[in-house]
Protein backbone atom coordinates (compact mmCIF):
# COMPACT_ATOMS: atom_id res chain seq x y z
CA UNK A 1 0.00 0.00 0.00
CA UNK A 2 2.66 2.10 1.20
CA UNK A 3 4.94 1.21 -1.89
CA UNK A 4 2.44 2.36 -4.17
CA UNK A 5 2.14 6.26 -2.50
CA UNK A 6 -1.83 5.44 -1.78
CA UNK A 7 -2.97 5.87 1.71
CA UNK A 8 -4.21 3.00 2.95
CA UNK A 9 -7.70 2.32 1.94
CA UNK A 10 -9.09 -0.07 4.54
CA UNK A 11 -10.04 1.08 8.01
CA UNK A 12 -7.94 -1.38 9.86
CA UNK A 13 -5.19 -0.27 7.99
CA UNK A 14 -5.39 3.15 8.85
CA UNK A 15 -5.69 2.55 12.49
CA UNK A 16 -2.58 0.23 11.80
CA UNK A 17 -0.71 3.10 10.22
CA UNK A 18 -1.75 5.69 13.26
CA UNK A 19 -1.02 3.03 15.60
CA UNK A 20 2.03 2.72 14.38
CA UNK A 21 3.01 6.10 13.89
CA UNK A 22 2.06 7.19 17.83
CA UNK A 23 4.17 3.90 18.96
CA UNK A 24 6.93 4.83 17.16
CA UNK A 25 6.91 8.31 18.05
CA UNK A 26 6.52 7.71 21.66
CA UNK A 27 9.45 4.55 21.15
CA UNK A 28 11.30 7.37 19.49
CA UNK A 29 10.90 9.47 22.77
CA UNK A 30 11.47 6.60 25.13
CA UNK A 31 14.82 6.24 23.12
CA UNK A 32 16.19 9.59 23.24
CA UNK A 33 15.30 10.18 26.81
CA UNK A 34 17.66 6.93 27.26
CA UNK A 35 15.32 4.40 28.96
CA UNK A 36 15.78 1.81 26.50
CA UNK A 37 19.87 2.15 26.64
CA UNK A 38 20.90 1.70 30.48
CA UNK A 39 24.50 1.65 29.34
CA UNK A 40 24.27 5.02 28.49
CA UNK A 41 26.33 7.19 31.06
CA UNK A 42 23.87 9.95 32.40
CA UNK A 43 23.89 12.47 35.54
CA UNK A 44 22.17 10.67 37.04
CA UNK A 45 24.67 7.94 37.25
CA UNK A 46 27.50 9.60 37.61
CA UNK A 47 25.48 11.22 40.76
CA UNK A 48 25.15 7.75 42.11
CA UNK A 49 28.89 6.86 41.28
CA UNK A 50 30.18 9.72 43.93
CA UNK A 51 27.55 9.05 46.61
CA UNK A 52 29.19 7.16 49.90
CA UNK A 53 27.81 4.13 51.25
CA UNK A 54 25.43 5.86 53.43
CA UNK A 55 23.93 7.57 50.73
CA UNK A 56 24.28 11.44 49.37
CA UNK A 57 23.58 14.05 52.29
CA UNK A 58 20.35 15.66 51.11
CA UNK A 59 20.83 19.28 50.36
CA UNK A 60 24.23 19.38 49.69
CA UNK A 61 26.42 19.09 46.86
CA UNK A 62 26.70 15.73 45.45
CA UNK A 63 30.42 16.12 45.47
CA UNK A 64 32.91 18.43 46.69
CA UNK A 65 30.11 18.62 49.76
CA UNK A 66 32.21 20.61 52.29
CA UNK A 67 33.19 23.94 51.80
CA UNK A 68 33.14 27.42 53.01
CA UNK A 69 31.78 30.89 50.82
CA UNK A 70 33.91 34.03 50.31
CA UNK A 71 33.65 37.29 48.50
CA UNK A 72 36.00 39.15 47.21
CA UNK A 73 37.27 40.67 43.41
CA UNK A 74 39.05 39.59 40.60
CA UNK A 75 41.21 42.36 39.12
CA UNK A 76 42.30 41.99 36.24
CA UNK A 77 45.67 43.68 35.31
CA UNK A 78 44.64 44.28 31.51
CA UNK A 79 47.18 41.33 29.73
CA UNK A 80 44.26 39.13 29.08
CA UNK A 81 43.02 41.36 26.53
CA UNK A 82 45.38 40.36 24.09
CA UNK A 83 44.03 36.84 24.35
CA UNK A 84 40.08 36.94 24.91
CA UNK A 85 37.96 39.86 24.41
CA UNK A 86 36.04 38.69 27.31
CA UNK A 87 35.04 41.93 29.36
CA UNK A 88 36.91 40.34 32.75
CA UNK A 89 40.00 40.48 31.23
CA UNK A 90 39.87 44.53 30.72
CA UNK A 91 42.10 46.27 33.29
CA UNK A 92 39.41 46.99 36.44
CA UNK A 93 38.03 45.14 39.27
CA UNK A 94 35.31 42.31 38.89
CA UNK A 95 33.20 41.36 41.92
CA UNK A 96 34.01 37.84 43.14
CA UNK A 97 31.98 34.93 44.83
CA UNK A 98 33.46 31.88 45.44
CA UNK A 99 33.94 28.86 47.82
CA UNK A 100 36.14 26.89 49.12
CA UNK A 101 36.06 23.25 49.50
CA UNK A 102 37.11 19.48 49.30
CA UNK A 103 36.61 16.55 46.75
CA UNK A 104 34.10 14.76 49.33
CA UNK A 105 30.86 13.66 48.55
CA UNK A 106 30.67 14.02 52.61
CA UNK A 107 30.20 17.30 54.26
CA UNK A 108 31.22 16.46 57.50
CA UNK A 109 34.57 14.87 56.47
CA UNK A 110 37.62 15.28 58.09
CA UNK A 111 39.63 17.77 56.48
CA UNK A 112 43.22 15.77 56.79
CA UNK A 113 41.55 12.83 54.89
CA UNK A 114 40.32 14.24 52.06
CA UNK A 115 43.41 14.63 49.12
CA UNK A 116 41.81 16.65 46.90
CA UNK A 117 40.96 20.56 47.21
CA UNK A 118 39.12 22.86 45.19
CA UNK A 119 37.73 26.40 44.33
CA UNK A 120 34.71 27.63 42.74
CA UNK A 121 34.32 30.86 41.74
CA UNK A 122 31.87 33.46 40.40
CA UNK A 123 33.70 36.74 38.61
CA UNK A 124 30.47 39.11 37.01
CA UNK A 125 31.28 41.40 34.42
CA UNK A 126 29.98 44.94 34.46
CA UNK A 127 27.69 44.24 31.71
CA UNK A 128 25.88 40.97 34.20
CA UNK A 129 27.91 38.46 31.93
CA UNK A 130 29.40 35.74 34.27
CA UNK A 131 32.12 33.64 34.38
CA UNK A 132 31.66 30.24 36.65
CA UNK A 133 34.61 27.80 37.47
CA UNK A 134 35.60 24.79 39.62
CA UNK A 135 39.01 23.94 39.92
CA UNK A 136 41.24 21.93 41.91
CA UNK A 137 44.91 21.61 43.64
CA UNK A 138 45.95 18.66 41.67
CA UNK A 139 47.74 19.88 38.72
CA UNK A 140 46.01 17.29 35.98
CA UNK A 141 43.29 15.40 36.07
CA UNK A 142 42.77 11.71 37.26
CA UNK A 143 41.29 10.32 34.20
CA UNK A 144 40.97 11.09 30.55
CA UNK A 145 36.95 10.45 29.92
CA UNK A 146 34.02 11.05 32.08
CA UNK A 147 33.52 7.32 31.05
CA UNK A 148 37.00 6.36 32.88
CA UNK A 149 36.04 8.81 36.35
CA UNK A 150 32.23 7.25 36.35
CA UNK A 151 34.78 4.16 36.23
CA UNK A 152 37.07 5.23 38.80
CA UNK A 153 34.44 6.01 41.27
CA UNK A 154 32.98 2.33 40.73
CA UNK A 155 36.29 0.44 41.33
CA UNK A 156 37.26 2.59 44.05
CA UNK A 157 33.83 2.03 45.91
CA UNK A 158 34.65 -1.48 45.77
CA UNK A 159 36.36 -3.51 48.71
CA UNK A 160 37.61 -6.09 45.86
CA UNK A 161 41.11 -4.52 45.53
CA UNK A 162 41.91 -6.40 41.87
CA UNK A 163 38.82 -3.67 40.60
CA UNK A 164 41.31 -0.76 41.50
CA UNK A 165 44.27 -2.75 39.88
CA UNK A 166 41.94 -3.74 36.89
CA UNK A 167 40.70 0.10 36.50
CA UNK A 168 44.07 0.97 36.06
CA UNK A 169 45.62 -1.34 34.00
CA UNK A 170 42.29 -0.06 31.58
CA UNK A 171 43.10 3.58 32.37
CA UNK A 172 46.65 4.12 32.85
CA UNK A 173 46.62 7.56 32.91
CA UNK A 174 45.38 7.05 36.46
CA UNK A 175 49.24 6.20 37.66
CA UNK A 176 50.26 9.89 37.38
CA UNK A 177 47.48 11.05 39.90
CA UNK A 178 48.44 8.07 41.93
CA UNK A 179 51.85 9.98 42.16
CA UNK A 180 50.55 13.03 42.97
CA UNK A 181 48.26 11.73 45.78
CA UNK A 182 51.23 10.26 47.32
CA UNK A 183 54.07 12.42 47.18
CA UNK A 184 52.57 16.10 46.45
CA UNK A 185 53.15 18.24 50.08
CA UNK A 186 50.02 19.00 51.77
CA UNK A 187 49.47 22.53 53.62
CA UNK A 188 47.27 23.50 56.50
CA UNK A 189 45.72 26.14 54.58
CA UNK A 190 43.40 26.67 51.69
CA UNK A 191 45.15 30.25 51.50
CA UNK A 192 48.72 28.07 50.34
CA UNK A 193 47.07 26.06 48.07
CA UNK A 194 47.39 26.65 43.99
CA UNK A 195 44.18 25.74 42.18
CA UNK A 196 43.98 24.14 38.27
CA UNK A 197 41.26 24.66 35.75
CA UNK A 198 42.68 21.43 34.41
CA UNK A 199 40.03 22.06 31.56
CA UNK A 200 40.66 23.47 28.32
CA UNK A 201 38.55 26.30 26.78
CA UNK A 202 39.03 28.58 23.82
CA UNK A 203 39.82 32.19 24.29
CA UNK A 204 38.98 34.51 21.15
CA UNK A 205 40.41 37.54 20.95
CA UNK A 206 38.86 40.87 19.37
CA UNK A 207 40.23 40.11 16.15
CA UNK A 208 38.67 36.94 16.14
CA UNK A 209 42.24 34.98 16.77
CA UNK A 210 41.88 31.70 19.05
CA UNK A 211 43.83 30.37 21.34
CA UNK A 212 42.89 27.00 23.30
CA UNK A 213 44.13 27.92 27.32
CA UNK A 214 44.04 26.19 30.84
CA UNK A 215 44.31 28.54 34.35
CA UNK A 216 45.14 28.60 37.10
CA UNK A 217 45.14 30.25 40.83
CA UNK A 218 48.65 30.45 42.20
CA UNK A 219 48.64 31.43 45.97
CA UNK A 220 50.66 34.42 47.06
CA UNK A 221 50.46 33.21 50.37
CA UNK A 222 54.03 31.51 51.45
CA UNK A 223 53.54 27.98 51.24
CA UNK A 224 54.79 25.63 53.92
CA UNK A 225 54.43 22.00 53.68
CA UNK A 226 53.03 20.02 56.07
CA UNK A 227 52.75 16.16 56.73
CA UNK A 228 48.82 14.55 56.46
CA UNK A 229 49.36 13.43 59.99
CA UNK A 230 49.80 16.68 61.04
CA UNK A 231 47.22 18.03 59.43
CA UNK A 232 45.22 15.42 61.50
CA UNK A 233 46.14 17.41 64.83
CA UNK A 234 44.91 20.11 63.93
CA UNK A 235 41.05 19.08 64.63
CA UNK A 236 38.52 18.00 61.47
CA UNK A 237 37.51 21.40 60.27
CA UNK A 238 40.77 23.18 60.73
CA UNK A 239 40.45 24.50 57.44
CA UNK A 240 37.40 26.26 57.53
CA UNK A 241 38.63 27.85 60.69
CA UNK A 242 42.18 28.71 59.60
CA UNK A 243 41.47 30.53 56.38
CA UNK A 244 38.88 33.01 58.47
CA UNK A 245 41.23 33.65 61.26
CA UNK A 246 44.12 34.23 58.07
CA UNK A 247 42.00 36.84 56.50
CA UNK A 248 40.54 38.48 60.15
CA UNK A 249 43.82 38.93 61.01
CA UNK A 250 46.17 39.02 57.89
CA UNK A 251 43.76 40.77 55.91
CA UNK A 252 42.70 39.65 52.25
CA UNK A 253 44.19 36.56 50.18
CA UNK A 254 45.45 36.48 46.54
CA UNK A 255 45.76 34.41 44.28
CA UNK A 256 47.48 35.25 40.93
CA UNK A 257 45.46 33.99 38.33
CA UNK A 258 47.80 32.30 35.15
CA UNK A 259 46.63 31.01 31.32
CA UNK A 260 48.88 28.78 29.94
CA UNK A 261 48.67 29.14 26.17
CA UNK A 262 48.81 25.61 24.23
CA UNK A 263 50.71 24.80 21.37
CA UNK A 264 49.42 23.12 18.42
CA UNK A 265 49.20 19.60 19.02
CA UNK A 266 49.33 20.04 22.67
CA UNK A 267 46.19 17.38 24.05
CA UNK A 268 43.21 19.48 24.43
CA UNK A 269 41.29 17.10 25.05
CA UNK A 270 42.55 15.25 27.93
CA UNK A 271 42.83 17.04 31.28
CA UNK A 272 44.88 14.24 32.59
CA UNK A 273 47.57 15.34 30.01
CA UNK A 274 49.94 17.98 31.15
CA UNK A 275 51.20 20.29 28.82
CA UNK A 276 54.62 20.63 28.21
CA UNK A 277 56.85 23.21 30.36
CA UNK A 278 57.38 26.49 28.61
CA UNK A 279 54.46 26.78 27.25
CA UNK A 280 53.39 30.53 27.00
CA UNK A 281 52.21 31.77 30.12
CA UNK A 282 50.12 34.79 30.53
CA UNK A 283 49.26 36.55 34.05
CA UNK A 284 45.77 38.13 33.50
CA UNK A 285 44.89 39.37 37.12
CA UNK A 286 44.06 38.70 40.78
CA UNK A 287 41.52 37.09 42.78
CA UNK A 288 41.65 38.73 46.22
CA UNK A 289 39.71 36.94 48.63
CA UNK A 290 38.43 39.74 50.91
CA UNK A 291 35.36 37.92 53.37
CA UNK A 292 34.91 34.47 54.08
CA UNK A 293 31.23 33.48 54.98
CA UNK A 294 29.73 30.52 56.43
CA UNK A 295 28.86 28.56 53.80
CA UNK A 296 25.36 27.75 54.75
CA UNK A 297 24.12 31.98 55.22
CA UNK A 298 26.82 32.54 52.82
CA UNK A 299 26.14 33.98 48.91
CA UNK A 300 27.79 30.86 47.44
CA UNK A 301 25.88 27.78 48.70
CA UNK A 302 23.28 28.34 45.81
CA UNK A 303 25.90 29.17 43.10
CA UNK A 304 26.34 25.93 40.54
CA UNK A 305 29.49 26.66 39.90
CA UNK A 306 28.94 25.33 36.20
CA UNK A 307 32.27 25.94 34.54
CA UNK A 308 30.73 26.21 31.20
CA UNK A 309 29.08 29.30 32.14
CA UNK A 310 31.13 31.71 30.31
CA UNK A 311 31.06 35.74 29.21
CA UNK A 312 31.55 36.25 25.51
CA UNK A 313 35.39 35.24 24.17
CA UNK A 314 35.93 32.13 26.29
CA UNK A 315 34.27 28.84 25.15
CA UNK A 316 34.55 25.24 25.19
CA UNK A 317 37.23 23.21 23.34
CA UNK A 318 37.24 19.84 22.46
CA UNK A 319 37.66 19.04 25.86
CA UNK A 320 34.52 16.17 27.00
CA UNK A 321 34.63 17.19 30.61
CA UNK A 322 32.95 21.02 31.13
CA UNK A 323 29.71 19.40 29.34
CA UNK A 324 30.15 16.12 31.44
CA UNK A 325 30.65 18.66 34.84
CA UNK A 326 27.59 20.88 33.61
CA UNK A 327 25.23 18.12 33.07
CA UNK A 328 26.09 16.47 36.47
CA UNK A 329 26.16 19.66 38.34
CA UNK A 330 22.99 20.76 37.17
CA UNK A 331 21.55 17.42 37.83
CA UNK A 332 23.84 18.28 41.67
CA UNK A 333 21.72 21.36 41.73
CA UNK A 334 18.28 20.42 40.89
CA UNK A 335 18.85 17.76 43.95
CA UNK A 336 20.32 19.81 45.97
CA UNK A 337 17.31 23.04 46.03
CA UNK A 338 15.06 20.16 46.06
CA UNK A 339 15.99 18.90 49.15
CA UNK A 340 17.25 22.81 50.79
CA UNK A 341 14.57 21.44 53.45
CA UNK A 342 17.69 19.29 54.62
CA UNK A 343 20.05 22.13 54.21
CA UNK A 344 18.30 25.29 55.28
CA UNK A 345 19.70 28.41 54.15
CA UNK A 346 19.59 30.04 57.82
CA UNK A 347 20.49 27.75 60.82
CA UNK A 348 16.61 27.34 61.89
CA UNK A 349 14.46 25.88 59.53
CA UNK A 350 13.14 27.44 56.30
CA UNK A 351 9.83 28.64 55.83
CA UNK B 1 -21.49 29.18 6.29
CA UNK B 2 -19.80 32.38 4.28
CA UNK B 3 -18.82 33.84 7.14
CA UNK B 4 -16.91 31.17 8.81
CA UNK B 5 -13.98 29.69 7.12
CA UNK B 6 -13.32 26.45 5.65
CA UNK B 7 -9.81 26.40 5.80
CA UNK B 8 -7.06 28.04 8.19
CA UNK B 9 -5.80 30.65 6.95
CA UNK B 10 -2.03 30.38 4.94
CA UNK B 11 -0.15 32.03 7.46
CA UNK B 12 -2.07 30.17 10.35
CA UNK B 13 -1.07 26.88 8.65
CA UNK B 14 2.48 27.82 7.94
CA UNK B 15 2.99 28.40 12.08
CA UNK B 16 1.22 25.66 12.69
CA UNK B 17 3.23 23.48 10.93
CA UNK B 18 6.70 25.32 11.65
CA UNK B 19 5.31 24.91 15.33
CA UNK B 20 4.53 21.48 15.47
CA UNK B 21 8.22 20.52 13.80
CA UNK B 22 9.63 23.14 16.60
CA UNK B 23 7.85 21.78 19.39
CA UNK B 24 8.39 17.92 18.33
CA UNK B 25 12.37 18.54 18.37
CA UNK B 26 12.08 20.87 21.66
CA UNK B 27 10.59 17.73 23.39
CA UNK B 28 12.80 15.40 21.93
CA UNK B 29 16.31 17.89 22.38
CA UNK B 30 14.76 18.58 26.24
CA UNK B 31 14.75 14.50 27.13
CA UNK B 32 17.65 13.76 25.27
CA UNK B 33 19.59 16.45 26.74
CA UNK B 34 18.96 16.07 30.39
CA UNK B 35 20.11 12.59 30.06
CA UNK B 36 23.06 12.67 28.41
CA UNK B 37 26.75 13.93 29.80
CA UNK B 38 28.11 14.11 26.34
CA UNK B 39 29.20 16.74 24.65
CA UNK B 40 26.30 17.40 22.50
CA UNK B 41 25.01 18.38 25.91
CA UNK B 42 26.04 21.89 25.38
CA UNK B 43 24.92 22.88 21.86
CA UNK B 44 21.38 20.63 22.96
CA UNK B 45 20.96 22.78 26.16
CA UNK B 46 21.36 25.83 23.69
CA UNK B 47 19.12 25.26 21.22
CA UNK B 48 16.42 23.97 23.79
CA UNK B 49 16.71 27.38 25.80
CA UNK B 50 16.92 29.60 22.03
CA UNK B 51 14.38 27.70 20.46
CA UNK B 52 11.71 27.67 23.58
CA UNK B 53 12.12 31.54 23.18
CA UNK B 54 11.45 31.97 20.00
CA UNK B 55 8.53 29.33 20.24
CA UNK B 56 6.62 31.76 23.20
CA UNK B 57 6.85 34.71 20.67
CA UNK B 58 5.67 32.92 17.95
CA UNK B 59 2.42 31.42 20.29
CA UNK B 60 1.60 35.02 21.14
CA UNK B 61 1.70 35.66 17.10
CA UNK B 62 -0.37 32.68 16.42
CA UNK B 63 -2.89 33.27 19.20
CA UNK B 64 -3.62 36.96 17.62
CA UNK B 65 -4.05 35.14 14.01
CA UNK B 66 -6.46 32.61 15.53
CA UNK B 67 -8.31 35.48 17.59
CA UNK B 68 -8.72 37.73 14.59
CA UNK B 69 -9.13 34.37 11.48
CA UNK B 70 -10.89 32.08 14.05
CA UNK B 71 -11.27 28.28 12.98
CA UNK B 72 -13.30 26.66 10.58
CA UNK B 73 -16.44 24.77 12.18
CA UNK B 74 -15.89 21.03 13.42
CA UNK B 75 -18.36 18.55 11.19
CA UNK B 76 -21.36 18.51 12.50
CA UNK B 77 -21.41 14.81 12.69
CA UNK B 78 -19.23 14.65 15.07
CA UNK B 79 -20.38 13.95 18.77
CA UNK B 80 -20.75 15.89 21.48
CA UNK B 81 -17.91 14.06 23.72
CA UNK B 82 -15.57 14.10 20.25
CA UNK B 83 -15.80 18.00 19.63
CA UNK B 84 -15.40 18.87 23.34
CA UNK B 85 -12.42 16.08 23.49
CA UNK B 86 -10.74 17.94 20.81
CA UNK B 87 -11.66 21.85 22.17
CA UNK B 88 -9.99 20.52 25.16
CA UNK B 89 -6.83 19.31 23.56
CA UNK B 90 -6.20 22.29 21.35
CA UNK B 91 -6.88 24.17 24.74
CA UNK B 92 -4.25 21.82 26.48
CA UNK B 93 -2.03 22.46 23.45
CA UNK B 94 -1.70 26.33 23.52
CA UNK B 95 -1.88 26.17 27.11
CA UNK B 96 1.74 23.94 27.01
CA UNK B 97 3.10 26.22 24.03
CA UNK B 98 2.78 28.99 26.18
CA UNK B 99 3.30 27.99 29.76
CA UNK B 100 6.52 25.37 29.11
CA UNK B 101 8.75 28.19 27.69
CA UNK B 102 7.76 30.01 30.88
CA UNK B 103 8.37 27.53 33.30
CA UNK B 104 11.87 27.06 31.75
CA UNK B 105 12.72 30.76 31.96
CA UNK B 106 11.51 30.37 35.28
CA UNK B 107 13.30 27.65 36.49
CA UNK B 108 16.39 28.88 34.93
CA UNK B 109 16.08 32.31 37.01
CA UNK B 110 15.43 30.65 40.00
CA UNK B 111 18.68 28.21 39.88
CA UNK B 112 20.89 31.73 39.36
CA UNK B 113 21.79 30.41 35.60
CA UNK B 114 22.74 33.07 33.41
CA UNK B 115 19.86 32.90 30.69
CA UNK B 116 22.46 33.26 27.07
CA UNK B 117 20.68 31.97 24.14
CA UNK B 118 22.28 31.12 20.55
CA UNK B 119 24.36 34.51 19.14
CA UNK B 120 24.97 35.60 23.27
CA UNK B 121 21.39 37.09 23.70
CA UNK B 122 21.49 37.55 27.22
CA UNK B 123 17.64 37.28 28.98
CA UNK B 124 17.48 39.39 32.48
CA UNK B 125 16.23 37.48 35.46
CA UNK B 126 12.81 38.90 36.77
CA UNK B 127 13.01 36.16 39.43
CA UNK B 128 15.68 35.70 42.32
CA UNK B 129 17.43 32.77 43.20
CA UNK B 130 15.15 30.55 45.01
CA UNK B 131 15.24 26.37 46.02
CA UNK B 132 11.25 26.71 46.73
CA UNK B 133 10.37 28.09 43.42
CA UNK B 134 13.07 25.98 41.54
CA UNK B 135 12.22 23.25 42.82
CA UNK B 136 8.39 23.36 41.78
CA UNK B 137 9.73 25.36 38.25
CA UNK B 138 11.88 22.76 37.73
CA UNK B 139 9.08 19.96 38.72
CA UNK B 140 6.33 21.31 36.57
CA UNK B 141 8.86 22.12 33.31
CA UNK B 142 9.64 18.41 33.60
CA UNK B 143 6.45 16.76 34.52
CA UNK B 144 4.63 18.74 31.82
CA UNK B 145 6.97 18.50 28.77
CA UNK B 146 5.73 14.24 29.03
CA UNK B 147 2.38 15.62 29.51
CA UNK B 148 2.71 17.80 26.06
CA UNK B 149 4.17 15.06 24.41
CA UNK B 150 1.09 12.57 24.70
CA UNK B 151 -1.29 15.48 23.89
CA UNK B 152 0.88 15.94 20.67
CA UNK B 153 0.24 12.24 20.00
CA UNK B 154 -3.07 12.26 20.54
CA UNK B 155 -3.33 15.73 18.44
CA UNK B 156 -1.58 13.48 15.88
CA UNK B 157 -3.80 10.25 15.99
CA UNK B 158 -6.68 11.97 15.63
CA UNK B 159 -5.55 14.09 12.42
CA UNK B 160 -4.58 10.81 10.98
CA UNK B 161 -7.81 9.31 12.28
CA UNK B 162 -9.88 12.49 10.58
CA UNK B 163 -7.51 12.47 7.65
CA UNK B 164 -7.54 8.58 6.98
CA UNK B 165 -10.33 6.64 8.43
CA UNK B 166 -13.41 9.71 8.85
CA UNK B 167 -11.75 11.81 5.90
CA UNK B 168 -14.50 14.22 7.12
CA UNK B 169 -12.13 17.39 5.83
CA UNK B 170 -10.77 18.20 9.02
CA UNK B 171 -7.22 16.93 8.34
CA UNK B 172 -7.30 19.03 5.34
CA UNK B 173 -8.33 22.54 7.18
CA UNK B 174 -4.74 22.64 8.29
CA UNK B 175 -3.19 20.25 5.68
CA UNK B 176 0.51 22.26 4.85
CA UNK B 177 -0.63 22.05 1.25
CA UNK B 178 -3.73 21.73 -0.55
CA UNK B 179 -5.50 18.38 -0.59
CA UNK B 180 -6.87 17.08 -3.53
CA UNK B 181 -10.22 15.52 -3.77
CA UNK B 182 -10.86 17.32 -0.53
CA UNK B 183 -14.24 17.29 1.07
CA UNK B 184 -15.76 19.58 3.34
CA UNK B 185 -18.12 19.11 5.99
CA UNK B 186 -20.98 20.77 4.17
CA UNK B 187 -20.02 18.12 1.29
Amino acid sequence: MKQSGKWPRSGFGSLVLIAAVVGGGAAAFAYTAGWLSPGRLTPERLIAALAPPGGASPGHRRNHAKGICFTGAFEANGNGVELSRAKVFERGKYSAVGRFNLGTADPNAVDATVRVRGLGLQIAAADGEEWRMALINPPFFAVSTPQAFHDLLIASGKKDPEAMKAFIQSNPEFAAFATWAKTAPWTDSYAEDAYHGLNSFIFTDARGGERTVRWSLLPTAQVVPISQAELEKRGPDFLEQEITERIRTAGPQRWTMVTTVADPGDPTADPSKAWPEGRRTVQVGTLVVQRIEQERDGPCRDINFDPTVLPQGIRVSDDPFPAARSSVYRKSYDLRAAEAGSYPRTGTTKP
Amino acid sequence: MSNTPHHFAPIQRFLHWLMAACIIAMLFIGVGMVSTVAPRYLPLILIHKTLGVTLLVLVVIRLALRLHYGAPPLPEDLSPGIKLGARLSHLALYGFMIVMPLLGLGMLWAAAYPVVLSGGIQIPAVLPQSDRAHALLWNAHFYLGFAFFAVVLLHLAAALFHALVRRDGVFGTMAPFPLRNRTTPAE
